[in-house]
């Protein structure tokens, strides 16, 4: 529970350094569509939410974190298939948008992973996932949970 | 003179060029290459390996003969890549309807620690029912993966658990245990369907 409280009041400040700096990028700049992710059984194992994110600024965006209550260790992660078939999946350190670009997160690709689930991710409800980026923007998205076996954001 | 020799040595230079490429080739991609990392599943009739399936049967390659196979290397904290194949298969057997019938379709999980029978019999059971799960000591599913040429390794994460690297290929087999072909990951639903209907087609020509 302390874990929670500081991390938000860390994300606090960050939010108040960035709206200390207008020249930066903002946060009405950043566009999400097409959030979805698949229901989870129990909490024991992660999960994983998709989105596409647009930066429709004049300015670069880097995102460089997740915060949502319902996991203790949300990340961003990257799943690659080699030529010879094998996936692995591996931790993202940040993501850079250039102004007009967008960037999408989807099966196979990138992923909000999200690790040490709070409760169970339940078909039919929502829950709130941060996106941080560098200078303390911050956007929040609710992600609706779709079925077990959902393909993509229409399912 | 002179033309009529530099002709000739021109003839030679190609036809030397002409040799180094074929021994390239050969070399290659021709039959004298060495046998790829991804080399083909050996038949399902040479494999042995026994493992339980998510109902409790033992279960091993011989249950598989005399219908076409499916076969996919995963695991149930899989949160990105495994779904998503056993949703694609899911989306291919819906596609195939009654056609799909006589097909074995098997997940064979690489993380036997997590993935109990009663933890496979879960997750199976979100997907479509045709797909049944199959697990086992590891040495087991070892012994699996190296008759289908399939790789796993266990890698920590961050979070102080691990996850799985694996094949993340859908394999095909005929109704005698022959190796057809694979499907890739994520690959479109118009090429995985013909693909798996060459294993069907594969089981008809030898019943008529
Ligand atoms: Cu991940």
């Amino acid at each position: 529970m302390k874990k929670i409280v500081s991390m938000s009041a860390l994300l606090m400040l960050f939010s108040f350094a960035g709206a200390s700096m207008p020249a930066l990028a903002d946060a009405a700049d950043i566009v999400i569509d097409g959030a979805w992710a698949r229901a989870s059984i129990g909490m024991n194992r992660p999960g994983a939410a998709y989105m596409t994110i647009r930066n429709t600024g004049t300015e670069p965006v880097t995102l460089i974190g997740l915060s949502t209550p319902l996991a203790m260790m949300p990340a961003i992660h990257e799943t690659r298939t080699s030529t010879e078939g094998v996936s692995s999946m591996t931790p993202t350190d940040e993501i850079a948008i250039a102004p007009g670009e967008s960037v999408a997160l989807e099966p196979g690709g990138l992923h909000a992973m999200l690790m040490q689930l709070q409760e169970p991710m339940t078909e039919g409800e929502t829950f709130p996932l941060t996106l941080v980026f560098e200078d303390g923007v911050e956007a929040t998205v609710e992600v609706p949970i779709l079925g077990f076996a959902a393909r993509g954001p229409e399912d | 003179m002179k033309r009529t020799r530099f002709l000739g040595y021109g003839t030679a230079a190609v036809a030397a060029v002409g040799m180094m490429l074929f021994v390239g080739w050969w070399q290659v991609d021709g039959p004298g290459a060495p046998e790829p990392m991804g080399q083909r599943p050996i038949p399902l009739t040479e494999m042995a390996f026994s493992l339980t399936d998510h109902e409790g049967n033992a279960v091993g390659p011989e249950a598989l003969l005399g219908s076409p196979t499916m076969a996919f290397f995963g695991f149930t904290y899989c949160p990105d890549v495994c779904p998503t194949t056993l949703s694609d298969i899911s989306d291919w057997l819906d596609a195939l309807g009654n056609e799909a019938d006589p097909l074995n379709v098997i997940f064979i999980t690489v993380d036997p620690e997590r993935d109990t029978v009663a933890a496979m019999a879960e997750y199976v059971s979100y997907f479509h029912p045709a797909i049944r799960g199959w697990t086992g000591p590891e040495e087991q599913i070892a012994r699996a993966a190296e008759g289908f040429r399939a790789v796993f390794e266990r890698v920590p994460t961050d979070s102080g658990d691990y996850t799985m690297n694996h094949t993340a290929s859908v394999f095909l087999f005929n109704a005698e245990g022959q190796f057809v072909t694979t499907i890739d990951y994520h690959e479109a639903r118009e090429f995985a369907l013909p693909k798996i209907r060459r294993a069907l087609q594969q089981e008809m020509e030898e019943t008529t």
